[in-house]
């Protein structure tokens, strides 16, 4: 029995300096750090990824903690690169931050096929998700109550939706599901549903409906005449210049290189 | 009797054989560790979050709303213990009776093609069965109770009911063939009929055993999580109604772990949640262990 522990010790002990030495070689590479937005993280991994393949001697890390926490963040030097999912308040602005819009995303209403109503303006979506509004009938549609389907407490596209429609911890949601499929699977089950969901996921399952007048498409998100978006911002302290392997990373992200991995990743790139 | 062994061992002992036993032990302390690992886990990181929101608010608090700093999980447990309930209310009579006609009464051929039904059933991953629930059952629950969505506690529980019929079934097949074939031809040499011999003898003598299957049939559904999300709305509401769209304890962990943000009270909540859900299973553990002793026993 003590030769094994003694055994165990020693395979242990190269173990320990093992890992030792692999994290020595990394940290002699350069790492941009990014903390903020959690609905930022398939833009932002796509970005790190597909740049980190480029310059292997680069690490790109995202720390998914919201958009306040992330301007927190930056602000305070914990970061190098803040996300937020919002447009800085001026208050921010004066107190030395300044924002780079990456990209927009658009949140397009989605509602089932069989449908008959096609547009609705931002207050109708607004009354039908307080529940002011509870039948189709009164926005045009046919006799039916409307069940509201959207996302858990805490997803980005809920905050999204909320906060533009004005709508934040007021929602009478009938369901709340985990991901944009399965509200898009739900809207597409049922005739009576309502949801919303990242513009770039939804297919020809549902319907997209076009908010007071305008259509949603990448288009109408860029010259911001369709209302459900908000910008992706890059956020970084004014006047104080980035590490030279964060401002390369920022200049490769916000170049039109970077527009297709936008895209890609589901949100429009604004170059 | 310690004495003896250990005299033995040593009169043969080998290195080899120590080392063995050495790894043998190391490997069986390893699934001990897991389990002292994840209850000290998570009686750590739950306790905390109880203590800051309260106990008495925690457990019976009835709204869930953690962007307004209401943290009441009564939905939850409720909602949980409602739909074990309702699976089992449902399951139960389903499995228990496919046991005994597989058990007693089914052709030798039948049998084997059902028992592999059965097996294939326990196989199917709860994801897909939550799928077909969303495809099938949410839509079908919509048309017929012509209720605006189908996603609810009835949906949860029909699927849950499904789910928890192997369990049943193959632990309750084992009971009533556990039964010594002299109990029964005593019943018959008395002039019982067979199905009087069935459900006189058979069944009361397995039944601990049966008990036994009930109570891991509700390990089953109230451990179960992708597929109660999948089908039952996941709104924290109080399940006052059948057609409700509820969420349970499980799927309150799991609906919101992947946004809250570390260090939180809404994540330190979710440990909770989990804390007291793994109180529940332990609960039914303590049964089905006091079940099967009996069985045992017996």
């Amino acid at each position: 029995m003590k030769k094994a522990c003694k055994i165990i010790a020693a395979v242990l002990t190269v173990g320990i300096l093992a890992t030792g030495a692999l994290t020595g070689c990394s940290e002699e590479a350069a790492t941009v750090s990014t903390d903020g937005s959690t609905s930022m993280e398939k833009v932002i991994g796509a970005l790190g990824e597909a740049y980190m393949a480029d310059y292997s001697n680069v690490t790109v890390t995202y720390n998914p903690t919201g958009s306040s926490s992330g301007i927190t963040a930056v602000s305070e030097g914990r970061c190098d690169i803040g996300l937020s999912s919002r447009n800085l308040k001026d208050e921010e602005k004066a107190n030395g931050l300044t924002e780079t819009v990456l990209a927009l995303d658009g949140i397009a209403i989605i509602v089932n096929n069989d449908n008959p109503v096609t547009d609705l303006t931002l207050e109708q979506i607004a009354a039908i998700y307080t529940g002011e509004i509870t039948n189709w009938s009164e926005v045009g549609g046919n006799d039916a109550t409307i069940v509201l389907i959207g996302r858990e407490s805490g997803s980005g596209t809920r905050d999204g939706f909320e906060s533009i429609t004005g709508t934040a911890d007021a929602c009478q949601y009938r369901e709340e599901l985990t991901s944009t499929g399965d509200v898009i699977t739900s809207v597409s089950q049922n005739p009576d549903a309502i949801g919303y969901a990242s513009l770039a996921s939804v297919g020809s399952t549902v319907k997209a409906i076009s908010v007071g007048g305008v259509a949603p498409s990448e288009d109408t998100v860029k010259d911001g005449t369709y209302a459900v978006q908000r910008p992706f911002v890059l956020v970084t302290r004014t006047g104080e210049a980035l590490s030279d392997a964060a401002q390369a990373f920022f200049d490769y992200i916000t170049s039109s290189d970077a527009a297709q991995i936008i895209s890609d990743a589901g949100a429009v790139p604004v170059v | 009797m310690n004495q003896t062994q250990s005299k033995g061992r040593r009169r043969r002992g080998t290195l080899l054989e120590k080392a063995v036993q050495g790894i043998f032990t190391l490997l069986g302390l390893i699934s001990i560790a897991c389990v002292a690992l994840i209850t000290g886990y998570l009686i750590f990181s739950g306790i905390p979050a109880i203590r800051e929101i309260g106990l008495v608010e925690f457990l019976f608090g009835t709204t869930w709303y953690p962007s307004t700093g209401d943290y009441g999980i009564l939905p939850f447990i409720l909602s949980s213990v409602y739909g074990t309930l309702g699976a089992v209310v449902i399951g139960v009579p389903i499995g228990f009776m496919t046991a005994v006609y597989l058990a007693k009464m089914a052709p030798q051929k039948v049998r084997t093609v059902v028992s592999q039904a059965v097996s294939m059933l326990a196989g199917i991953p709860s994801v897909v069965y939550g799928l077909v629930g969303m495809l099938i059952l949410v839509p079908g629950i919509r048309s017929l109770f012509h209720v605006p969505s189908g996603a609810s506690l009835l949906a949860a529980i029909l699927v849950l009911a499904i789910m928890i019929l192997p369990s049943i079934i193959n632990v309750a097949i084992t009971a009533l063939e556990a039964v010594p074939k002299e109990y029964e031809d005593a019943s018959l040499a008395l002039g019982a009929n067979e199905v009087e011999t069935w459900f006189r003898v058979s069944v009361p003598a397995a039944r601990s055993g049966i008990a036994a299957a009930v109570v891991l049939g509700v390990g089953r559904a109230i451990g179960e999580t992708m597929a109660v999300m999948m089908v039952s709305g996941n709104k924290a509401n109080m399940p006052d109604s059948l057609f409700q769209s509820v969420r349970f304890l499980t799927t309150g962990v799991a609906s919101e772990m992947s946004y809250a943000a570390g260090g939180t009270l809404q994540r330190k909540a979710l440990f909770s949640i989990a804390l007291v859900l793994f109180v529940f299973i332990m609960l039914i553990n303590f049964c089905l262990n006091f079940f099967l002793k009996r069985n045992k026993e017996r």
